[in-house]
């Protein structure tokens, strides 16, 4: 394990809203090649650990850093999302952020605008063809590797629940990520649903060499899938470690399901 | 598909033509059609406002109605470097113009050119604290603006270069009808391109969507910020145009009221399709002129005929009286925005399909209450 180069470090992560601290103290470590899960009951701080990592949120102290690059480090050093994207690490949304009114080729298609070289100038008087033809033809490439390519003229907003949360994670590897971060894939899918959307994660996380940071509520997917897991509870880290050894662990359940005493009252 | 292209490609031929030629047979006459040519100037002039209103409001979903304050900046640069140098001292006749400005005279393309520069390197300024805001917040700031800038070019201070309150007058007419509908083109052709370009589907990610847009990669700031300057450059091209049209440029002109009849056009076309822009800048400019009959006093034996002299005792046709053409205006405005509140075009761009679709549409509709009523 420890050949392996750490790819995300977050030390000592805090992010508080006046009174409320929504992320106390958090640190973990992602190494190349891993998936890892973040989980924690609802509320308990998982997506706001997420924005903190992408740029939405700046912490209120603590530092992540990524590939040896401090992208976030207290007030001192603050990256906007963009940036962060840029730097490689794609994120998908909670409740689906599709551009809904646009193609499904465009969607995709929009993600590589960051990489292309170009100005407005070129841009608008056609300029830039090559960037323009080696982006379409990525992007295609990529629908039909995801198998999205026979949607490709539809409008994003009208394709079936399962598919939009493909798209989405199409849209996120089209940016050309190093860290793919999944903010709870499988909510609203069923358990078959679920168990492709497992074995479709691990097969892009070997086809493109990502590393992949999860945040999931159904433990089956997770414990499935995960090769490290940190869960946390009111924003404080409870336990971490292997899959088998977090499930097992009393503090976990008790914050899943609440204690003995608890549950007699 | 090949066919459907080629007959597109037809179509579109025979219409520039059709236009080409209809321009012609107005220029040869210029002074009996001088009111058909007005009218086409003005479209022409505001359906380039529009289109550069769409471009922020409609692509890239920031609501700013800094418009007439573009255009006044536009309107006075032109109108100053344009007027020709012997007249300059007679229109500055009170303030006298400022000795360094006297003798700079620049053709118009030159002159529009500088408008649109100036515009850009004024809507830079502005959208770096402004663009910060959103929605309605953006609104009113650069509603501030817009008069903001009224106030500047009315202001005694300036008196030897604007020349304040009395504005600047005698600006030289368009050589012909061709020089104004061209420059009109050229604008929004290069709205067009870059509506189509990567960077105008960035406008539309942001619309859409800004939360994921920045997610993708897209600067959102930068973005907005290139957004406000295009559209705010052409802006002013469009008033620089306004103040050759009208031959003055007077700060009475670029009041809200104006932001308020581009952004008419706008809505009324559809906000996000470029083809409704244009369209509603002629509807709106063509329509305010069509409906002048409503602003006549008739009495009943003018309008039926046969009623002899006295018609109903000599009375007026009620309600036809100066003012009621807009009136009517407005309540026509109001029931398309309540039966189509995607504008004319629904938000999509006008193609050959949509139109040659809509046609069959109908007439075949047509048939079927035919055969019904068989």
């Amino acid at each position: 394990m420890s050949d392996k180069n750490i790819v995300l470090d977050i030390e000592h992560l805090t992010m508080q809203f006046g009174g409320v601290i929504a992320v106390n103290d958090l640190s973990a470590q992602v190494k190349e090649g891993e998936i890892v899960a973040l989980i924690g009951p609802n509320g308990a701080g998982k997506t706001t650990a997420f924005n903190c990592i992408t740029g939405v949120y700046h912490p209120t102290s603590g530092k992540v850093d990524f590939c040896g690059k401090t992208i976030a480090n207290g007030f001192k050093i603050a990256h906007t999302p963009d940036e962060i994207t840029k730097l490689g690490i794609a994120r998908t949304f909670q409740n689906i952020r599709l551009f809904s009114g646009q193609s499904v080729f465009d969607n995709v298609l929009i993600a590589k605008h960051m990489r292309a070289k170009q100005n407005p100038f070129t841009a608008t008087f056609r300029l830039n063809r090559s960037e323009e033809i080696r982006s379409k033809e990525e992007t295609w490439q990529l629908l039909k590797e995801q198998g999205l390519d026979k949607y490709a003229d539809w409008e994003a907003g009208s394709l079936p629940y399962g598919m939009q949360r493909r798209l989405e994670i199409a849209r996120a590897l089209a940016t050309d990520p190093k860290l793919l971060c999944l903010d709870e894939p499988a909510a609203g899918m069923n358990p078959q649903e679920t168990d492709e959307l497992a074995d479709f994660i691990k097969q892009i996380r070997d086809k493109y060499n990502l590393t992949v940071l999860l945040i999931e509520h159904h433990m089956n997917l997770v414990m499935g899938i995960s090769d490290h897991i940190y869960c946390i509870d009111f924003g404080k880290m409870i336990a971490q470690g292997k899959p088998e050894a977090v499930a097992s662990d009393p503090k976990v359940i008790e914050a899943y399901l609440g204690t003995q005493e608890e549950q007699d009252a | 598909m090949r066919v459907k292209n080629k007959r597109n490609m037809i179509l579109s031929i025979a219409a520039v033509l059709l236009c080409i030629v209809y321009l012609f047979i107005l220029q040869m006459d210029s002074v009996g059609h001088s009111y058909a040519i007005t009218i086409i100037e003005r479209s022409c002039i505001y359906a380039v406002a529009a289109v550069s209103m769409n471009l922020i409001i409609g692509f890239t979903g920031q609501f700013s109605l800094g418009t007439a304050g573009f255009m006044c900046i536009g309107a006075y640069i032109t109108g100053i470097l344009t007027i020709p140098v012997e007249m300059r001292d007679q229109i500055f006749y009170l303030y006298g113009m400022a000795d360094w400005l006297h003798d700079i005279k620049l053709p118009l393309l030159g002159a529009l050119l500088l408008s649109g520069i100036v515009c850009a390197i004024a809507a830079a300024l502005i959208g770096w604290p402004v663009l910060r805001l959103k929605s309605d917040y953006l609104a009113i700031a650069t509603l501030g603006f817009s008069e903001i800038i009224r106030a500047i070019f009315g202001w005694d201070g300036l008196g030897r270069i604007t020349n304040a309150s009395y504005g600047v007058s005698n600006i030289p007419q368009f050589a012909n009808i061709f020089e104004c509908v061209a420059i009109s083109i050229v604008c929004i052709s290069i709205m067009v391109l870059l509506v189509n370009s990567s960077y105008g589907r960035a406008f539309k990610a942001i619309r859409d969507d800004d939360v994921a847009a920045e997610a993708m990669g897209i600067n959102l700031f930068r973005t907005k910020q290139l957004s406000f300057v295009v559209s705010s450059a052409f802006a002013g091209v469009a008033g620089g145009l306004l103040a050759v049209y009208m031959r003055s440029a007077v700060t009475s002109t670029f009041t809200v009221a104006l932001t308020y009849n581009i952004l008419l056009m706008v809505v009324l076309g559809g906000i996000g399709s470029i083809s409704g822009s244009i369209l509603g800048a002629f509807i709106v400019t063509g329509s305010q002129e069509w409906l002048r009959f409503l602003d006549k006093e008739y009495t009943w034996s003018q309008v039926i005929p046969g009623l002899g002299m006295d018609g109903f005792g000599g009375f007026k046709v009620p309600l036809l009286r100066n003012g009621f053409r807009m009136v009517v205006f407005s309540i026509l405005l109001m029931l398309v925005v309540l039966f189509w509140n995607h504008g004319i075009t629904g938000s999509k761009e006008i193609t050959w399909d949509r139109l040659i679709n809509g046609i069959k549409k109908i007439t075949s509709r047509k048939k079927k209450t035919v055969s019904e009523a068989e």
